[in-house]
């Protein structure tokens, strides 16, 4: 026993009706915590987080002018706020009021009375040890910047950036593409109601792309992030388009005269562009754009047509690449996805046949403005197909080959294929090897039974072993799980349903960032359950396909809720932080800077203070671990109210025999 | 030989996160076990400096047990690997001292393992009690 005389500390030991006074002898106890060092009330009560408990607790407060309270009751995550509540509405600092658990880890589990009376006393003296040396606090408070920074220009980044915007704050929408619109705005048609995406999509760009409160920069990429929640500083890569966007008026007539051609992303490389090109006719912002890596215009002896027939003199060769600096409060990553290449599949010939492709380029082959303008035929030789086969579960649902997880939006979309390709193909023939059919989703069942009744679609449940070519035919092998057979389908055009895997370039960006990632590259949020928009750390928020794979609807939700967390920061005028962070004491701190790496927060930086290296604690970042303090070898790092003097304290307390000596 | 009528002074660190909720189901869910171990929750497992646990063998404790989140759910991220690191450094230390490492667990119990906190406790009292009290000499 060596409570400091100096504070005055109240005990209030609750009965929780039987639960703990069942076992507990509370009167024993009430009496020899009331004698401990220290304690100048003890008081014991049927329930203490009823009204007239809480009333005992604020009037012994008054009364005795306590200067610190132990409630013993229930463990700390039920009535910890409670009876921090209660003390601080008269007038106690709420970190002067601990609880010792002596319910779920006393009485709940004991049978013998005088063992559970015993350990009830000695967690209660532990608390009230701890207690002697809390110190008054006060939550740490930042300044936020109401402004936002949403990454990726697809779906999810355009919702995020609308939601926040019109909600009445500015945004800065990065996209690293020419152009806005993401995947999306590739999709011909969506399931389950079939409307175009370039119908319901280009809008929104159209919103975001004029949205007097949206700062939006395409064709740029994040260099750097620095800085913490609400008070973030963003280096953005601005890469040179060599043409002046607000100049260009879309006329087209430097495409035509380019002599420079090269194979069109954006059209899944089933058709050619030029060096100065424009994505797709509805591109946000509306302006070509000149691909550096293919045009020779750089020497102007080469060439420079584009320039000589721009009328609004648009084309600036001497453009250069611009690192612009911003200050935001939050950062939205929608960061999206891509397909896993078919050509990782040697067996089913992706990649060295030009009539296996995959989902991406049937949806341009089945777009009004693809390579073939909505006429569904091969790219190789022109041919309508009469026979298509299209393949589930390309990579994903594979652990053993490639990657374990399902790509959820697959089934839905080949069923989509099948039906369109038969809407413009009535008399082709649509067959679909699946392993399960996954439709969970409002009207998707309804939609994937209707490609089978009204569309005539056939499904064959099993998977596919080989695809290999013979004459103009390609041969798809696989089984039958259901009639076990072998089967050998001959047809004129194999569409694979490739996984779906984070944007290529997303680990790069990640690192900048400091959020994590799952095995697989997916952006990890901070709770599977209940925190799926959020990271861990502060001030990130993710939205779409980055986190793992999810269809338009489910991708346009979680930007929403993501805006919302953002604009749930923005409401207040300063964030609040738990103030248990690590502390240094300057003048103890050797500088050997052991705390640095083991913080997972960035927290702890090495600073010069006074000519001397200091560990100093960002109190923002710190999230109160203690990682650091157990580390330090000087005793300069502690960790506030977890003080190692405290936990000492607490040590020598438990193991004390109850005379008080050592 | 377990010695039953030997009641051995246990300390258990736990982290708030994991642990002290994985105590805490067990009394929701009302499993008994011995009590001689008292708790002492502190945020994360990474919290606890060896020297604590060497503090708790000096003065008196028969055994230690530290607990944390499971490997990969850290509510700090990788806390409880620090932890797993010093507990191991820590064992070989406290042989060269001549306290039976056996004296010192390590456990990952998670906030829905209620049965095995509690099975923990039961299993470590009962090695603390063939092990018998901890002979610190005159020290």
């Amino acid at each position: 026993m060596k409570a400091d005389h100096r504070k005055k500390i109240g005990v209030f030991i609750c009965h929780c009706g039987i639960n703990i006074a069942g076992v507990v002898d509370v009167n024993k106890a009430r009496e020899e915590i009331g004698r401990y060092p220290g304690v100048v009330h003890s008081e014991d009560y049927i329930y203490m987080c009823s009204d007239p408990g809480q009333n005992f607790v604020k009037e012994a407060i008054k009364e005795k002018k306590l200067d610190a309270v132990v409630i013993a009751c229930c463990s700390p995550t039920l009535h910890e706020t409670t009876f921090r509540r209660t003390v601080e509405s008269v007038g106690m600092n709420p970190y002067q009021c601990e609880i010792a658990n002596i319910r779920e880890q006393c009485s709940w589990v004991h049978e013998n009375k005088k063992a559970a009376t015993d350990k009830a006393m000695k967690i209660t003296e532990s608390v009230i040890e701890k207690l002697v040396l809390n110190e008054s606090l006060f939550p740490v408070t930042v300044p936020v910047t109401r402004r936002a920074l949403v990454i990726g220009g697809g779906i999810a980044g355009i919702q995020a950036a609308l939601d926040i915007a019109n909600a009445g704050y500015e945004v800065l929408l990065v996209e690293r593409e020419p152009s806005i619109g993401g995947h999306m705005i590739q999709l011909s048609e969506t399931f389950p109601t079939l409307d175009c995406a370039q119908c319901i999509l280009t809008p929104r760009m159209v919103e975001v792309g004029h949205h007097p409160k949206v700062k939006l920069l395409t064709y740029s990429e994040i260099q750097e992030v620095s800085g913490y929640v609400g008070n973030f500083k963003v280096k953005i890569l601005r890469k040179p388009r060599y043409v002046i966007e607000d100049k260009c008026n879309l006329c087209g007539e430097c495409e035509k005269v380019c002599p420079i051609a090269a194979p069109c992303s954006f059209e899944g490389n089933l058709k050619v562009r030029k060096a100065i090109y424009i994505p797709f006719p509805q591109a946000i912002p509306a302006t070509y754009t000149i691909d550096a890596d293919k045009c020779p215009g750089f020497l102007p002896i080469a060439c420079g047509k584009c320039a000589e027939v721009c009328e609004p003199k648009a084309i600036d060769f001497d453009m250069k690449l611009e690192i612009i600096e911003e200050e935001v409060g939050s950062i939205v990553v929608a960061t999206g996805y891509e397909l896993y290449p078919p050509k990782m599949i040697g067996e089913y010939g992706g990649g060295k046949y030009e009539d296996v492709i995959d989902g991406l380029q049937f949806e341009r082959i089945l777009s009004a403005s693809g390579p073939t303008n909505g006429e569904v035929r091969r790219l190789s030789d022109g041919k309508v197909p009469k026979r298509v086969v299209f393949v589930s579960c390309v990579g994903s649902r594979d652990p053993e080959n490639h990657f374990p997880y399902c790509s959820k939006i697959c089934c839905m979309y080949t069923a989509k294929h099948a039906m369109l390709y038969k809407h413009r193909v009535p008399d082709g023939e649509a067959i679909v090897f699946y392993i399960d059919i996954r439709a969970g989703g409002k009207r998707y069942e309804e939609f994937v039974t209707r490609a089978q009744e009204e569309d005539k679609v056939l499904y064959i449940r099993g998977k596919v072993s080989k695809i290999f070519k013979d004459g103009d035919e390609l041969v798809v092998m696989g089984a039958d799980t259901l009639s076990g057979k072998q089967v050998e389908i001959r047809c004129d055009l194999v569409v694979l349903s490739m996984a779906m895997t984070p944007s290529k370039r997303i680990e790069e960006t990640v690192k900048k960032l400091k959020i994590q990632m799952d095995e697989h590259g997916f952006l990890q949020e901070a709770h599977p359950k209940l925190r799926p928009v959020e990271t861990l750390t502060a001030g990130f928020y993710l939205a779409g396909a980055g986190q793992a794979p999810k269809d338009i609807p489910d991708a346009v939700a979680q930007a929403s809720g993501a805006a919302s967390k953002v604009l749930d920061m923005f409401s207040k005028d300063e964030l609040e932080h738990l103030p248990i962070v690590a502390t240094v004491d300057e003048d103890l701190c050797s500088g050997c800077g052991v705390c640095v790496p083991l913080c997972p927060y960035e927290a702890r930086v090495m600073e010069i203070r006074d000519g001397r290296k200091i560990a100093a604690v960002n109190e923002i970042l710190c999230e109160g671990c203690g990682s650091c303090v157990s580390a330090c070898p000087s005793g300069a790092s502690q960790q506030r109210n977890l003080k190692d003097d405290q936990i000492i304290n607490v040590v020598e307390v438990m193991l004390t025999d109850g005379k008080g000596e050592f | 030989m377990v010695k039953e009528n030997f009641n051995p002074k246990i300390l258990a660190f736990l982290c708030k996160w994991c642990s002290s909720a994985g105590a805490d189901l067990a009394g929701t869910s009302r499993i008994k076990y011995p009590p001689n171990v008292l708790p002492i929750t502190v945020m994360c497992s990474s919290r606890i400096d060896p020297s604590f646990i060497i503090h708790a063998f000096k003065r008196g404790a028969d055994g230690v047990l530290v607990a944390g989140c499971h490997p990969g759910d850290c509510h700090y991220q990788s806390g409880n690997y620090k932890t797993r690191r010093r507990i191991f450094l820590l064992k070989g230390l406290l042989e060269d001292l001549g306290i039976e490492s056996g004296r010192l667990r390590l456990e990952w119990i998670s906030a829905a393992e209620g049965l095995k906190f509690a099975s923990v406790i039961k299993e470590f009292t009962r090695g603390i009690q063939t092990l018998g009290p901890l002979n610190r000499g005159n020290g």
